[in-house]
């Protein structure tokens, strides 16, 4: 039995395969229609989430699949003390599959190792999201075409972002690509993730802390929100959350072709005005994130 | 300084310096009833100084724990004063319940019952990491 924990816990050829279905299901969505007719996902959200519960549910009702669950801690056995472990092997007599968001990291793995059914990590604290990876990868997939040769700026929070982390450690195993690293000195990219996904795999990188400096070499710009908490000095953090506020001009250098990802939920570090720039991909990428969770469900329960 | 030769028993050798008392406590030695010597600081022609650990009785030690807390160490079983057996470290792939994750977000923070694993991602820089939340180990 497969779970997914972890984004490298994929090979690239499994990856490759799980897109091309994805792109196959949004091409003929009545063909898949079925393809779960009679199964049960469960959605254990410990913590709140918009958009990663919901994409779940609709890609399994989207298969024809049944959903049950719930969605905070408060509303399960959690809030009694039950542990992670009874919790799963409760649910796993009642459903086909399993998505878990968790606050506390490494609780989907203690899941997985107790499940009769498959687990899939819909988020563990700051640690790992490999839907969302699933989903920027597709919609690089669906805009580039290609995972190779392309130059790929991460700008905001770089510290704390687990979406950061995953997508350039999935990136990394793929050839002729360069990661542009932009943030404050404050937020930049952990040296545990540099050593580990970038010089492990002789990725070349440059930091900056001036976005429109790299703006015009960028085939893909993905955005994270600078979070107001990881600041001690309010000012500080007035004087770069503007610095990284996407708008219009900042992309008058940026390719003609650029991509523009966020992992979502923003608040201001992508002005509305962008949202109309057809090289905007967000709102595609949330789209996305539903067909390439109906491939995923479809890879676990062995479906064709 | 003479400590008795011993004929059934194990003696860990080559520890580095100032880690005996570490490796003593780890694998709770001092629950033994039988004779223990503790050695600190002998000279060594291959490490200069070095600590050692005599046990008067041949019993099963953790491996693993030796090895982690020193892989170069070396471990001399005797029987009936000879010498039966010599152990080569290293360090192990996996320890279990030897080191706790200070992680306060990992699972193990909450569900006490939870084996604290942790593994070998570097061997060269001999970083372990926990198996659920990837925190480094402390060393």
């Amino acid at each position: 039995m497969e779970h997914l924990i972890d984004i490298l816990q994929l090979s690239t050829q499994e990856i490759d395969e799980m897109v091309a279905t994805a792109n196959d299901i949004i091409d003929h969505p009545e063909a898949y229609a079925h393809k779960c007719d009679g199964k049960i996902l469960a959605t254990l959200f410990f913590e709140p989430s918009t958009r990663t519960r919901l994409s779940f549910e609709s890609a399994m009702l989207g298969l024809g699949g049944k959903v049950l669950g719930f969605s905070s801690a408060s509303s399960s056995s959690a809030a009694k003390g039950e542990s992670v472990s009874d919790t799963v092997r409760t649910v796993s007599c009642y459903s086909d599959i399993i998505a878990m968001r968790h606050p506390k990291e490494g609780a989907p793995l203690v899941a997985s190792m107790h499940s009769e059914v498959p687990v899939i990590n819909a988020g563990d604290g700051g640690h790992n999201h490999p839907t969302q990876t699933l989903t920027d990868l597709l919609t690089i997939n669906r805009e580039k075409g290609r995972f190779n040769d392309l130059t790929v700026g991460f700008c905001g929070d770089l510290k704390f972002g687990r979406t950061v982390h995953s997508l350039i450690s999935a990136l990394s195993r793929y050839t002729g690509i360069k990661i542009v690293l932009i943030s404050p000195e404050e937020l930049k990219l952990p040296s545990y993730v540099k050593a580990e996904a970038l010089k492990k795999n002789n990725i070349p990188y440059e930091q900056t802390t001036d976005l429109e400096s790299v703006m015009p070499q960028l085939d893909i710009l993905y955005m994270t929100r600078v979070q107001r908490e990881r600041f001690f000095n309010e000012e500080d953090y007035l004087r770069l959350k503007d610095s990284y506020i996407l708008t219009p001009e900042k992309l008058v250098n940026a390719k003609k072709d650029l991509c523009i990802l966020h992992p979502l939920p923003r608040v201001n570090e992508i002005s509305v005005a962008v949202d109309d720039d057809p090289r905007a991909c967000y709102f595609k990428q949330v789209r996305n994130g539903r067909f390439i969770r109906m491939a995923l469900i479809l890879k676990l329960l062995g479906i064709e | 300084m003479i400590i008795d030769a011993i004929s059934n028993g194990i003696v860990i050798d080559h520890i580095s310096a100032g880690k005996a008392m570490k490796l003593y406590n780890i694998l709770g030695l001092d629950k033994l009833d039988c004779s223990v010597a503790l050695l600190k600081n002998v000279s060594s022609g291959k490490l200069g100084r070095k600590d050692i650990i005599k046990i008067d009785r041949v019993l099963d030690l953790d491996w693993d724990v030796i090895g982690y807390v020193d892989p170069g160490i070396t471990v001399n079983i005797i029987k009936d004063g000879k010498l039966a057996e010599k152990r080569q470290l290293k360090l192990p792939e996996r320890i279990t319940n030897v080191i706790r994750c200070k992680n306060p977000r990992c699972i193990t923070s909450v569900e006490q019952e939870l084996p604290q694993i942790f593994t070998l991602t570097d061997e060269e820089t001999r970083t372990y990491r926990c198996l659920y939340c990837e925190t480094k180990a402390e060393k």
